[in-house]
């Protein structure tokens, strides 16, 4: 499969929320930390925990877990911040509850989302990918962290 | 030849010459004989021209060639500066300074040709010269200058060299120890990368034969890479000129060199030219740096650079350079002691030396911070050079005789801060100028002199710097003022009748309000003093304006002198620290819960006879309750304006120097934070900004 350079293929970091798997690509992956201190900003969306401190630099951190309305997360020796960078200079930091491993899926093994715009979550999801019989629901990034701004339109 | 990589300090020096150029002219309207204004205009459109030349831009040195002339006859006195000539010659400068923007968008100067000027110019100049019955002076550029400038390059490829006096002698001393003198021009390959190196190795090289006694452009210029390829020495030396010359070539990467002896015979006679001339010889040393531009101007091929990237610079001074490099190998020797001290071995000499590296350390970091800050510290002459020539044309425009009185142009301010202050002071001054200001027969009725004045005046104040403008004009009428916010529905009648004067002026900072009647060129569009308070207080400042009526308005403009370090008092609130910026802060008070009183439902405390409502911060900022029950309360008493409140805060942990970061741009901004910064011990703590929340 990796051979295979005609097709396109795609690497993705597989993390875990719950008994479910994400991929998120790499390419939007700065970093991966553990989990630290959090200072919580008042009066902020819910879904963000807060600021860390990123070597220096602050970095706002979200709970994918509260993000999609899942039990709010329960911090283990397991617990990651993935630092995700989506533009230059604004780093968001996602916590989750487990960093499995990094896996290449390439064109075939991944199932396009049907996009229902009445589901806000499912505007969340990139597709299926499909991986040693696992399935992993790839995020959509920029869908999740950028949608702020409809928020604040509506 | 690749100029691009100069693009940056050509913009960097035009700039400054074509301020430069503005300041003297306004200077030369007034005192059209002043002789070091002429010659410092000369000086600063001659550099322009080559330096316009050197990089390709023919219709910008075309513009500046044609303006040089007309300086050049008015250096020789063979005409005067006219009022007329003033104008065009500011028209010029305009075109010049669009050709500048041109380059700095595209990297390219545009086609505009600016005919118009340029024809004009000549005009001026035929006449001019003309009436003194001197014919096609174009044609015949001021002699002495024009030798020191533009360098004569002889059949063989050396270039000319004038000789001081003090080198003539040295050659004079050579020749009569039977030494030899010679002229050498060196060529260095144009793909040479180390040009510097090369000319080093030739140095070297000739310093090993003889004496150097003079080079073009000088030493220090050549070591900073400021030449073309090509550079001139004069050398004194036993060897004949054939060694000298092969010895040179000798170096890696040397095209040519052209070697030409110095005869005892041009030595006198460039003596005896040079007495003649005798005011070149005062402008030699200046026109030295410019002489080598034109030159090269001939054989710079003009090269359209695909896209320029021009960065945002601060020029700094060696002197602070030097400062911070200091500061920093102390960092390093202090970092070495505390190494040492861990692997000592007697644990009392750990400890105290431990505690002295502490102590070393963060003398060193305060004053690493403080040249830091220094050198983004830019003063503000920088924006306010402009500004009398602004003024000038607005008196022009309007017919309204007035002056513009500065003061403080040396005070400094962060280069960002600098760079966003120029549109909102520019817009003060156009106001003070249209509607502040009377007209003169006005001023003459009132019995004020006739000639309004501006002030504008810059100085710091604590931790801030104020800038005043001032006018001595007709000052805002507040009954007006009012009167227009009725009938634009802003306020109500009875708004009005109860406002205070204070109030009614800072109506005049809201949106789409302006009291002139006419709406002119200038100003009164009604898109003013909003635009300018609210890009003051983007920068962290604030503006607030007094006036007397009949005596004039004044806007005092007030900005921190850093954005991005303040002192601030950290405070406790649960298990939670706040940093609260300590300009805002007036005093803390400790306030017994007996205290407390209420006024519409709402806790007010009474101190020393002003009544301030009390914040509690714990459900302002939704901080989880706690059995927190204290009998007296710590109260941060801040003020916005001359408005009062007192913030309820758990403790005080004390003052501390925080560097402000930004939150980022996905979380929610609310307006309450205005940042975060990092504690020494690498927790976050978000920073209040006090105006948000009273």
């Amino acid at each position: 499969m990796v051979e295979n350079v005609s097709r396109e293929i795609k690497q993705y970091i597989v993390v875990k929320l719950g008994n479910e798997q994400y991929g998120i690509d790499i390419q939007y992956v700065e970093n991966i930390v553990r989990m630290q201190r959090i200072t919580r900003v008042p009066k902020a969306q819910d879904y963000f925990k807060g600021v860390i401190n990123l070597r220096g630099e602050i970095v706002p951190v979200m709970s994918l877990r509260l993000k999609f309305e899942l039990e709010p997360d329960e911090f283990t020796g397991k617990t990651r911040i993935l630092i995700l960078k989506l533009e230059q200079q604004s780093l968001v930091g996602v916590i989750v509850d487990e960093v499995k491993e990094v896996v290449n899926l390439d064109d075939d093994s991944v199932e396009k989302s049907s996009y229902d715009a009445n589901d806000e979550k499912s505007q969340y999801l990139a597709g299926i990918g499909k991986h040693n019989d696992n399935l992993i629901s790839l995020l959509n990034i920029s869908e999740i962290i950028v949608e702020k701004e409809k928020e604040k339109e509506a | 030849m690749d100029v691009s990589q100069y693009l940056e300090i050509f913009i960097d020096e035009t700039k400054e010459h074509l301020q430069s150029l503005n300041e003297q002219i306004l200077v030369l309207e007034r005192e059209p004989e002043n002789v070091d204004t002429i010659n410092e205009i000369f000086r600063a459109a001659h550099s322009l021209k080559g330096m316009a030349g050197t990089m390709g831009y023919k219709r910008m040195q075309r513009l500046t060639h044609n303006m040089e002339n007309v300086f050049s006859e008015i250096r020789n006195g063979k005409m005067k500066a006219s009022a007329k000539l003033v104008d065009v010659l500011f028209k010029g400068l305009d075109a010049l300074e669009q050709y500048l923007d041109v380059i700095i968008n595209s990297g390219d100067e545009g086609t505009e040709d600016n005919e118009d000027i340029v024809k004009s110019l000549n005009d001026i100049l035929n006449e001019g010269v003309g009436s003194t019955g001197e014919p096609a002076a174009p044609k015949a550029p001021a002699a002495p200058v024009a030798a020191a400038a533009a360098v004569q390059v002889s059949e063989n490829g050396v270039k000319e060299i004038k000789l001081a006096d003090h080198e003539k002698s040295a050659v004079a001393k050579a020749f009569s120890e039977k030494l030899n003198a010679y002229t050498l021009t060196v060529y260095i390959q144009e793909s040479c990368i180390l040009k510097a190196a090369r000319a080093f190795l030739v140095f070297k090289a000739l310093e090993e034969l003889g004496t150097v006694i003079r080079s073009e452009p000088q030493v220090q210029e050549i070591e900073d890479e400021h030449f073309d390829f090509d550079f001139t020495v004069v050398l004194i030396t036993e060897s004949d000129a054939e060694a000298v010359k092969k010895r040179v070539e000798n170096v890696f990467e040397i095209k040519n060199v052209c070697v030409e002896a110095i005869s005892p015979e041009t030595v006198e006679q460039t003596a005896a030219e040079e007495s003649s001339a005798a005011p070149a010889a005062a402008q030699n040393a200046a026109a030295q740096k410019a002489g080598t531009a034109p030159a090269a101007a001939e054989t710079a091929q003009p090269k359209t650079t695909s896209k320029p990237v021009v960065n945002r610079s601060v020029r700094v001074d060696i002197d602070k350079l030097d400062d911070l490099m200091n500061l920093v190998s102390e960092l390093i020797i202090a970092k070495n002691g505390l190494v040492s001290i861990n692997t000592a071995d007697i644990e009392g000499l750990r400890e105290s030396g431990f505690n002295e590296q502490i102590e070393y350390l963060e003398r060193i970091t305060t004053n690493l911070h403080q040249s830091v800050m220094k050198t983004r510290m830019v003063p503000i002459e920088n924006v306010v050079s402009r500004f009398p020539r602004m003024i000038r044309d607005i008196s022009k425009k309007l017919d309204k005789k007035m002056e513009l009185y500065m003061s403080g142009e040396e005070t400094e301010l962060d280069r960002t801060v600098i760079d966003e202050i120029g549109d909102p002071l520019m817009h003060m001054l156009r106001n003070a100028a249209d509607h502040g200001l009377e007209s003169n027969q006005e001023r003459i009725q009132a019995g004020k002199p006739e000639v309004g004045s501006i002030f504008l005046k810059a100085y710091q104040d604590g931790n801030n710097v104020v800038i005043e403008v001032r006018d001595d004009g007709k000052g805002i009428d507040v009954e007006k003022v009012k009167k227009k916010a009725v009938e634009k529905g802003t306020i109500t009648a009875e708004q009005a009748a109860v406002m205070t004067e204070k109030e009614a002026i800072d109506l005049l900072f809201r949106p789409s309000f302006s009291t002139a009647e006419k709406i002119s060129d200038l100003s009164g569009r009604g898109v003013g003093l909003d635009v300018v308070k609210s890009k003051i207080e983007a920068l962290g400042g604030d503006v607030e304006a007094k006036t007397v009526l009949g005596a004039g308005t004044t806007f005092i403009v007030r900005l921190p002198l850093t954005l991005a370090i303040i002192q601030a008092l950290m405070v406790e609130l649960g298990n939670e620290k706040y940093a609260i910026p300590l300009g805002s802060i007036q005093t803390i008070e400790d306030v017994l819960l007996s205290d407390i009183k209420y006024v519409q439902t709402k806790e007010v405390i009474h101190l020393r006879g002003n009544v301030i409502p009390l914040i509690r911060l714990r459900s302002v900022l939704d901080v989880p309750e706690d059995d927190f029950s204290p009998e007296s309360l710590t109260v941060v008493i801040v003020a916005k304006g001359d408005k009062l409140a007192g913030l309820v805060v758990d403790n005080l942990i004390g003052q501390q120097e925080i560097v402000i970061k930004s939150i980022g741009k996905y979380i929610n901004d609310n307006k309450m934070i205005g940042g975060a910064t990092i504690l020494g011990d690498g927790e976050v703590a978000l920073i209040l900004d006090a105006n948000a929340i009273v």
